[in-house]
């Protein structure tokens, strides 16, 4: 386990109280909380370094430049990215899909294509594919989810036999913490002749990612979900397919010239960043990659493993609490019920004891449908949540079963 | 406690529990939904309206069962405006919007959601069912979301 009470005072929030008490933040996996380190970092840029990057002839305007591209290497590092060319600075993952889709999907899917995403997609997965094939006349196919949790390999095939031009999908589940197999995915994706696009907005900020070993197409992640500020994100992409891309955004900064009525593109990652960059949120990503490298991603994942695992163990032992989820290959995620409670119950009343959580359907109402509930409560753990975290959780939870006399059947609702 | 108690109070969980008027009017004659996408509650309403008078009214919660607020909420609204007049309805929504945005409380047993006043995320749930009610009174085909009126 890491150790927290060294990581805890680095993060100014947890120090104050919420509802007079100790701030317990389980919400992760929609936001994280901000270490000292990457306000300074923002805070230092632009007391020190701000100017507008890659056009000033003065020295400020270049280490404003140094400082952005010193990100773009930070993240390519991270995430063991193809080249540096190949990061292409976003407000988060939601902008890198759409992106994807705006660009490469515009110029590749045609009428009567196919683009497959998954049951347990995040909205930011699901929609723009399915805004891009309204407007080509092309088919989405959702591949099903298996009883536990995990994608459903054999309709995965299924519908690999389409040929689909683009297969998307999330390296980890933010509704239900599966870990899905991406090498294996995206081999398969490839053999039928796909390109494939990965979610990664919580897997980065979790696990040790290897874009170059998943071997996918285009990885999408957000900064604000791993200790950067919100507006910070990347995708990162093999540089042949953004090379061979039209522009998502026009505008300043990604032409090479501008002529009367046509204009020319700056090389790659450039021609993607139309506009003055957010240089604070890419400066703040590169900090928080800093840090989060320090403690190492593998301890990472195996902190926030261990306190899921007990966190599943200690709330199944209360009568009337379905845990939803496959038991292994998973990230700290537990999205839960307790019988006939609405998750926005529960999290009313916990957040009474300080302690936050997610309720609702978590932006993958697809899913929602599947497991047959309209919401979830969901606690998520990051680099500062112990077992003193869990500890409140628990007791949170049995006292909204006191004050509810709940009943210990679950939810039921009629697809 | 205290806070969470005024929330929900025994009225509160008991119409929860057991929600008057839960049912579909097949005769209804104005009906609307409500949605909170925040949450993905989803409320629909059936009115009968007879000459100005509600003679009859329920509600379903098609896709999950609602928040305890939301169906409560529900449940005695539909307690309070039944035989009452359109205009009378529409008052008690005034009264009722006006309690929960720091006013006095409304009448009845509909005082019992003061305590959401102190919980500014869960208004939007005691409101649900009476903007839903509202659109079925003036007829409105347009489903009502929790998101597209400013003063949920």
């Amino acid at each position: 386990m890491l150790d927290t009470a060294r990581i805890r005072p680095d993060f100014p929030i947890l120090l104050q109280k919420e509802n007079g008490r100790r701030l317990v933040y389980l919400d992760n996996a929609a936001t994280s909380q901000k270490p000292r380190k990457v306000i300074d970092a923002i805070v230092h840029y632009y007391s020190f370094h701000n100017a507008n990057v890659h056009r000033g002839a003065y020295a400020l305007a270049v280490e404003a430049t140094e400082a952005y591209e010193a990100a773009r290497t930070a993240v390519a590092r991270f995430v063991n990215a193809w080249a540096r060319e190949g990061v292409v600075f976003t407000r988060g993952t939601t902008e890198s899909i759409n992106l994807v889709a705006a660009s490469w999907g515009r110029t590749n899917v045609k009428r009567g294509d196919t683009v497959v995403v998954t049951a347990m997609d995040h909205h930011s997965n699901i929609v723009p594919w399915q805004i891009l094939c309204q407007e080509k006349g092309a088919t989405i196919r959702m591949v099903e989810i298996t009883e536990d949790g995990r994608i459903d390999l054999s309709d995965f095939g299924r519908a690999l036999e389409a040929k689909p031009k683009i297969v998307a999908f999330p390296y980890v589940s933010n509704s239900l913490g599966t870990v899905n197999p991406a090498a294996q995915l995206s081999k398969l994706a490839h053999a039928a002749g796909a390109v494939t696009v990965v979610d990664g907005a919580q897997s980065s900020p979790h696990l040790r990612v290897d874009v170059q070993t998943i071997d996918c197409d285009f990885y999408a992640l957000s900064g604000h979900k791993m200790l950067a500020p919100m507006g910070s994100g990347a995708l990162v992409a093999k540089p042949a397919l953004l090379d061979a891309m039209p522009p998502y955004h026009g505008g300043g900064e990604m032409i090479e010239r501008v002529w009367d009525d046509r204009s020319t593109w700056n090389k790659i990652p450039h021609k993607f960043e139309g506009g003055t960059p957010n240089v604070e949120a890419a400066v703040g990503l590169g900090a928080a990659i800093a840090y989060l490298e320090q403690l190492g991603m593998e301890k990472i994942a195996a902190h926030e493993q261990e306190l899921a695992r007990l966190t599943i163990e200690r709330l199944s032992q209360i009568e009337g609490v379905t845990v939803y989820g496959p038991r292994d290959h998973r990230a700290g995620v537990v999205p839960f019920t307790y019988g006939d409670i609405h998750p926005h119950d529960l999290a009313t009343i916990l957040d009474r004891d300080g302690v936050c959580i997610r309720a609702g359907h978590h932006c993958t109402q697809p899913l929602m449908r599947r497991l047959g509930v309209a919401a979830t409560a969901r606690a998520s753990f990051y680099i500062y949540n112990d077992v003193d975290d869990i500890d409140a959780l628990v007791i949170a939870v049995r006292k909204a079963g006191d004050l509810f006399g709940v009943s210990p059947s679950p939810i039921s609702i009629p697809q | 406690m205290s806070d969470l108690g005024e929330l929900y109070q025994q009225v509160i969980l008991d119409h929860n529990r057991n929600p008057r008027n839960f049912k579909r009017i097949e005769s209804a004659n104005r009906k609307a939904e409500g949605n909170n996408p925040l949450c993905g509650d989803r409320i629909q309403l059936y009115v009968l309206l007879e000459g100005d008078t509600i003679t009859d009214i329920g509600f379903q919660m098609p896709q999950g069962s609602g928040c305890a607020i939301s169906k409560a909420s529900a449940s005695l609204m539909t307690d309070a405006v039944k035989g009452k007049t359109a205009a009378d309805a529409e008052t008690m929504f005034q009264l009722f919007r006006d309690m929960l945005s720091g006013g006095t409380n409304a009448p009845g047993k509909l005082a019992v959601f003061s305590g959401v006043r102190a919980f500014p995320s869960r208004i939007k749930c005691a409101n649900l069912a009476w903007h839903a009610l509202h659109a079925a009174l003036q007829n409105s085909a347009e489903p009502v979301t929790t998101e597209s009126a400013r003063d949920f």
